[in-house]
């Protein structure tokens, strides 16, 4: 599996839907005529100045971009190392980066005359902004969600049905984001001729790993020009969580040709990478899921693990493909926090900035905890602040209020 | 290369008869109690078997074979011990086609390069790999062709004919024609519009066409074997079987003989079907 170093990182996918070995199109024959005509629509779109127009004004009056990049003095000051810069996603409509995507493929969705939108989520950060979007334009959303997200993850339950989404708890497997997923996929089998796939992330068959990539790049785009104007130069280095690992790509894509910048992503790692996690490049290994080849959690037999992870939002058992690569081609770093080290950072940038992150973000703070000490004062380094805690307070009030009693 | 697919149509056809393919998943509801069940078919009137794959993952199958899956996976099925059901049923049955049904990760994880002798060896006769369209075909297809295994797929509602071609340019043994837009076991097939779908799939190929997702009845099976080659059961015989477990899941004195009862009704009603002439 040796690969050559690229001239570009950009350029992915290749026609077929693959960056280097990973990604391609493995879905059943069923769905692949609809894959086939997204592909072709999305490329109509995306060559359609009046798309990119009506696009940038949504994103604008709408979602509220652009996103500040803030600099957290208190959290830098504490560290005592690296500059941070803390990319505001989570100041987003809905609270995260999720509906970037949402509203490119819902833009999507309307120019091929699809009425009925589907999704899958997690931490339900995705399915809130697909019910927003589809409020928004009128359109009939059902959102898969496993059963113990459902429980866990209430308040954004409630949000996606006051949207007038109908929530559909999935009670089969692990009854989290993976089986979210599948039960998503038999929706779709069955429902070809009306429904659109909403995914909320940088995985599935082709061309879904590319356009959410391209829709989530904005964050990294205005990252770009941001730092150019507040500081004149490049960042050194970007940190992001990773589930899927679209917060993540969006942010790093427009950096990938810049050899000056290091890029981290943060998986993962639940209780540790020798227990219960959800780091699949760390604990993984490539197959054949959900559409695409990539890292995942597997045993023997090349069957799924379960994830684990005390953010929903993370717990998938794989990776967009784009990532595998580069991580193959070592142009990003992956590292790993533990739950433990997740709920430090997010009570840590509580107090300091005075800002609740959600529990996803809070893995990739946990990681500028670790690195930022080590780097001198004048090392620029942006953290993808992708969503807002605000659904985790219920969650980490039981946690820490159980440790005090 | 001549499968044991191929022999089987051609006597099927010789006869003038339609072929009844049974679906049931390996180690369900665990390994011994699985073969029992597979070698009950060919007496039950089985004229082809495939064989499920279990997986954790079965993005296209509806809740009977998904639970299938799950209950074979907690009795310790892989799919080495898959293949060793295969080695079994051979030792007493070396006519009877045996196609394997599934998804493409396991086989991925096992190993394409030593899969394919090691099924070839077990008697194994085709693959049906849920997720590997055209698109992906030098994943294992085209492997699988040179191994003398034949790679069927499925062409389904929404494959027209423009696509028709690219999914039969490297499909043998037969065509399997998903009847619905669906998982499998959510909907019944519409006999007429199977019909006008054979119809049109045959003007594009010699081969055999099989239909299958959404036949449960006796009925239902007679019904469409008047208007294809051969029709498919799965979950109707998964179901059947599930009813005869005890509490626990766990098979009973009932298990084998439910579902070789209900499969000798669906052969029946296949086998009584006069075919229309080609």
């Amino acid at each position: 599996m040796t690969q050559a170093i690229p001239n570009s990182y950009r350029s992915g996918p290749d026609d077929t839907g693959h960056f280097g070995i990973f990604g391609g199109r493995f879905v059943a024959e069923t769905l692949m005529p609809l894959i086939l005509d997204l592909q072709k629509a999305y490329e109509d779109a995306k060559a359609d100045p009046a798309f990119r127009k009506e696009m940038d004004g949504y994103l604008k009056a709408y979602v509220g971009r652009p996103s500040p990049l803030y600099f957290a003095e208190r959290l830098t000051e504490h560290l005592g190392g690296a500059k941070i810069y803390l990319k505001r996603e989570e100041l987003n409509h809905t609270g995260s980066h999720k509906v970037n995507n949402v509203l490119g493929q819902i833009m999507v969705a309307r120019r091929m005359g699809k009425k009925r939108i589907i999704a899958e989520t997690g931490a339900g950060q995705h399915g809130v902004a697909t019910a927003t979007l589809c409020a928004r334009f009128g359109l009939e959303c059902i959102v898969y969600m496993g059963a113990v997200d459902v429980a866990r993850q209430q308040p954004n339950v409630i949000r996606m049905e006051m949207l007038g989404a109908k929530v559909v708890p999935v009670q089969v497997g692990a009854r989290t984001l993976k089986d979210a997923m599948n039960e998503a996929l038999r929706d779709w089998v069955t429902n070809v001729h009306n429904t659109f796939y909403c995914i909320g992330t940088v995985a599935g068959p082709h061309p879904y790993p590319m356009m959410v990539r391209d829709f989530q790049s904005i964050i990294g785009d205005e990252t770009r020009a941001q730092m150019q104007e507040i500081e004149g130069r490049l960042p050194d280095s970007l940190i992001a969580c990773i589930g899927g690992g679209s917060n993540a790509m969006g942010l790093f894509h427009p950096f990938l040709d810049d050899p000056s910048v290091d890029i981290y992503g943060v998986e993962a790692a639940g209780h540790g990478l020798t227990n219960l996690h959800a780091a699949s490049i760390a604990g993984g290994r490539p197959g054949v899921l959900h559409g695409n080849r990539t890292y995942l959690l597997m045993d023997e037999d090349g069957q799924i693990q379960e994830g684990h992870s005390i953010s929903a939002g993370l717990d998938y058992p794989g990776i967009g493909p784009e990532h595998s690569w580069l991580h193959t081609i070592g142009r990003v770093k992956y590292l790993s926090a533990t739950d433990e080290e997740a709920l430090a950072a997010f009570q840590l940038l509580s107090k300091l900035e005075g800002i609740i992150p959600a529990l996803e973000p809070a893995h990739a703070l946990a990681k500028v905890s670790e690195l930022a000490p080590k780097l001198p004062k004048d090392h620029l380094m942006v953290v993808n602040l992708s969503g807002r805690g605000d659904k985790d307070v219920p969650q980490v009030g039981d946690i820490l209020k159980g440790r005090q009693s | 290369m001549t499968t044991r697919i191929d022999t089987r149509f051609a006597e099927l056809k010789a006869e003038g008869r339609a072929a009844f393919v049974t679906f049931v998943m390996a180690g369900d509801p665990d390994p011994a109690t699985s073969l029992e069940i597979v070698k009950a078919l060919p007496k039950a009137g089985a004229d082809i078997i495939e064989i499920g794959m279990p997986f954790t993952d079965p993005m296209a199958d509806g809740p009977s074979i998904q639970a299938a899956g799950l209950r074979a996976l907690q009795a310790g099925m892989t799919l080495k011990k898959t293949l060793q059901l295969v080695r079994d049923f051979r030792s007493s049955d070396n006519k009877t086609p045996i196609v394997l049904m599934g998804y493409y990760n396991p086989i991925y994880i096992y190993g394409v390069d030593k899969f394919l002798p090691d099924a070839k060896a077990a008697g194994v006769d085709g693959l049906i790999i849920v997720d590997l369209p055209p698109e992906e075909d030098a994943e294992l297809c085209l492997p699988a062709m040179k191994a003398g295994l034949n790679f069927i797929r499925l062409a389904t509602p929404t494959t027209d004919d423009k696509r028709l071609p690219a999914v039969l340019a490297n499909t043998s043994g037969f065509v399997y024609y998903v009847s619905i837009t669906g998982i499998t076991g959510s909907a019944s097939a519409d006999s007429s519009a199977v019909s006008a779908a054979v119809a049109r799939i045959k003007r594009h190929t010699k081969l055999p066409v099989c239909v299958g997702f959404g036949i449960r009845t006796p009925e239902a099976a007679h019904d469409i074997a008047q208007h294809a080659n051969g029709a498919v059961v799965g979950t109707a015989l998964v179901d059947a079987l599930k009813a005869s477990l005890d509490a626990d899941g766990k098979a009973t004195a009932r298990t084998v003989g439910a579902v070789a009862d209900l499969a000798a009704a669906l052969a029946q009603g296949v086998h009584e079907a006069k075919q229309a002439a080609e």
